[in-house]
């Protein structure tokens, strides 16, 4: 029997502290030890980072959560022994076990399990047999008839179908033509193609592969964003070990296909998301769109034919090369097919990575994998799609995940972000925050979106400061329809969506700004004064020592005072306070 | 080969670039590329540097300096020994990330995209770091500090002059 030791070292696990737990269980290795210490990528389950999993032979026998540097001792003692009990009190509990297993995987399918700088570890769990089996005894066209019975709608957010992007690509006569990978997950708050990238990058390889060899494509691109760090690291090894197993380049497998891969990194810009912008910046120029058509299919990189998917979506295609399309069709709704993975943040219990089969709902998601809201607070809203996205409220949770329902709802799929909000988020700040961005991440070169957006973000500050006029909300909604309509592109397109959704399910809190010049949400700085109840105030000294705008004076044992022209409103004093002596208001 | 950006800025050791020019020599639509192997070396792009790119690429000032101040990543002035990038994404804004970047420039006395007096520290509000559990996250030179309040960040950059023997 085998005993191993398996760190999750994906960015997040990185990030909560790993390198300091492998640097610990390391000081105490002897030169020959009765285990193995390895590394894997990210389980999704951030919530618990950092994990450490201990394996006998094939099987998890221990998943051990929220490992400190402390905790080595202990679990090198477990893995020495086999006896487990030693590191009970760090074991993942049954409840939180939930999180993995009520998911279904098949984009993630092993994030998580397998060590993603190994091509072994990939090809041991049935890794590049869909490639063989699809050089070997398919045709390009039976191939993209397979991803058509599947449903694989692309998973960047449009949900377009993948096999009708990919035909054509195939239909178009010049050569060479380019297969791209949009790598540039730009949505704040969605980190799913990172993950894959970073934890199993020969999936995502495979998937291009597949998707080269469909469309005749002669080279492969991958863009990135180069906040990835570790995923273009872990991707470029993958890389290099397919090129040395004859996976990659001339001839591959001996079965005379050839196709080269390349990675280029993104220099930070949301529009780049937009396949017309992406392949302006691969072309090394300002990232804005094109005209449509002609489409890249038929122009594209550097005027070539040219096929660009998301990660996600080349995630599932080696999946369903190896079993079947209809078993993905299998899954889902009559509109949206197979699984989709969400990245689970804000104010929620349990945030990660959850992939689910379409057609389960939001509240399914939330409240059932997610544990609900942290701090027993409201649900108040959940925020799918990003800067392109909207608010769903708490009366719509009962929404089932499909492309056409939570279109309904004024939201949109998305590449996957689901930020969840409690009753102390403000809504029109978040549409606020929304404008910000996309006003920021405008390219300028339409008019709609360049000054639209600027606009729209003009007058949502002033509500916010608490200067919105009366006739702020109609105008808002003007300039949403006028964008929506007249810009040139999806960042455009969709940029007003943040602000129309909250508009319809939260227009009292633009109201409430408005008229009374209060934020229902207590959240918006301008409209919020701190003061302290002589009454409830102890003088114990505790929030004028965590003040860092030093705006809190007193004697010890006698009522403070807060100078509001010091105060930054950052709040400390209230959540420090022992004797609710903060009044907010 | 002289700097004729008529700047009166330092001027840069243009040597440095030659391999990466060399490089990407006739490869077409490698100016992002280059650009990012230019901050590399300098730290940021000046703009002798960005002249130097143009002529040896066949293309004009007006063109780089168009891809330069279009990406976030690019920056046109130098930068402080320690980099705070203040993550802005969704999860952070959710959880409060206002409040973080305000607590730090208050503390340093610098807005987003300034840097400290005495050249330590460079604030930078950026787009989603991607450890959007961790929310609010900041990363100082690569290193990410999850779940903060106002309280602890200001602890860790105490904690950074201390190192640097700079009063706190």
């Amino acid at each position: 029997m085998s005993i191993r030791v398996i760190i999750g070292e994906g960015s997040c696990g990185i990030a909560a502290g790993a390198g300091k737990v492998r640097t610990a269980i390391k000081a105490l290795l002897q030169e020959k030890e009765p285990f193995v210490l390895g590394s894997t990528g990210c389980i999704g389950m951030c919530f618990l980072e950092p994990i450490v999993d201990i394996y006998e032979d094939k099987t998890l026998v221990r998943r051990l959560v929220k490992v400190t540097a402390d905790d080595a001792a202990a679990i090198v003692e477990a893995a020495r022994t086999g006896d487990l009990s030693k590191v009970d009190s760090i074991t993942i509990s049954d409840d939180d076990a939930e999180f993995l297993s009520r998911q279904t995987r098949i984009a993630l399918r092993h994030c998580g399990l397998i060590d993603p700088t190994s091509l072994d570890d990939y090809r041991a769990a049935d890794g590049y047999r869909a490639l063989e089996k699809v050089l070997k005894t398919m045709t390009p066209e039976q191939v993209i008839e397979e991803i058509k019975t599947s449903g694989l709608a692309g998973r960047g957010g449009a949900g377009f179908p993948t096999w009708f992007k990919w035909n054509a690509a195939r239909q178009s006569e010049a050569t060479p033509k380019y297969l791209i990978c949009n790598a540039d997950e730009g949505d704040p708050g969605a980190f799913m193609d990172r993950a894959v990238i970073e934890s199993d990058p020969h999936n995502l390889i495979e998937g291009m592969l597949i998707g080269a060899y469909a469309i005749g494509a002669s080279e492969m691109i991958v863009y990135v964003r180069a906040e990835y760090p570790l995923a273009i690291v872990h991707l470029t090894e993958a890389i290099e070990q397919a090129k040395k197993a004859n996976l990659l380049g001339e001839n591959i497998l001996g079965t005379g296909f050839s196709c080269d891969m390349r990675i280029k990194a993104g220099a930070g810009a949301f529009v780049c998301g937009e396949e017309t912008a992406l392949i302006e910046s691969l072309e090394g120029k300002r990232g804005m769109p094109r005209l449509k058509p002609p489409f890249p299919a038929q122009k594209g990189y550097f005027d070539q034919p040219s096929n660009i998917n998301n990660v996600e979506t080349f995630a599932n295609v080696a999946w369903i090369l190896n079993n079947g399309g209809e078993a993905f069709a299998a899954m889902g709704t009559e509109n949206s097919k197979g699984t989709k993975v969400f990245a689970l943040t804000g104010k929620i219990k349990k945030g990660g990575l959850v992939e689910i089969p379409m057609g389960k709902t939001l509240r399914d998601v939330i409240f059932g994998i997610g544990g609900g809201i942290r701090g027993g607070k409201e649900f108040k809203a959940v925020q799918m799609g990003g800067p392109s996205g909207g608010c769903i409220p708490a009366d719509l949770l009962d929404t089932v995940i499909d492309y056409k329902a939570l279109g309904a709802t004024g939201a949109i799929m998305g590449s996957g972000g689901m930020v969840v909000m409690d009753e102390s988020t403000c809504m029109v700040g978040m549409a606020k925050f929304f404008l910000d961005f996309t006003a920021d991440e405008s390219c300028g070169k339409c008019v709609p979106c360049r000054i639209g957006t600027k606009r729209m973000q003009e007058i949502l500050t002033r509500i916010v400061n608490g200067e919105g006029k009366e006739g702020d909300i109609e105008l808002l909604e003007e300039l949403c329809l006028g964008i929506k309509d007249g810009a040139l592109c999806g960042l455009g397109q969709t940029a007003p969506n943040p602000v129309l959704t909250t508009i319809r399910y939260f227009r009292h809190e633009y109201e409430a700004h408005i008229r009374d010049k209060k934020c229902p949400a207590k959240e918006c700085p301008a409209l919020r004064t701190y003061s302290i109840d002589p009454d409830k105030c102890k003088g114990c000294t505790m929030c004028a020592k965590k003040c860092p705008a030093n705006a809190i004076t007193g004697e010890k044992k006698q009522p403070h005072v807060i100078d509001a022209n010091l105060c930054i409103r950052c709040d400390q004093c209230r959540s420090n306070c022992k004797f609710d002596a903060i009044i907010v208001e | 080969m002289s700097c004729n950006c008529n700047c009166s800025g330092p001027k840069s050791d243009l040597s440095l670039l030659k391999d990466v020019l060399d490089r990407y020599a006739g490869e077409r639509g490698s100016l992002i590329a280059i650009l990012q192997k230019a901050q590399e070396i300098y730290g940021y792009l000046p703009k002798d540097v960005m002249y130097h790119i143009a002529e040896k690429i066949g293309s004009t000032p007006a063109e780089v300096m168009g891809v330069a101040t279009f990406y976030s990543q690019f920056r046109l002035t130098p930068i402080g020994k320690y980099l705070i990038m203040s993550c802005q994404g969704t999860a952070c804004h959710v959880n409060g990330s206002e409040r973080i970047s305000a607590a730090i420039s208050a503390y340093l006395g610098i807005e987003n995209g300034q840097t400290t007096e005495d050249g330590l520290f460079t604030l930078e509000h950026v787009a989603c770091l991607g450890c959007c559990s961790l929310a609010p996250v900041i990363m100082i030179n690569g290193e990410a500090h999850g779940n903060l309040t106002p309280e602890s960040v200001i602890n860790i950059l105490k904690d950074i002059r201390k190192k640097e023997g700079v009063e706190a």
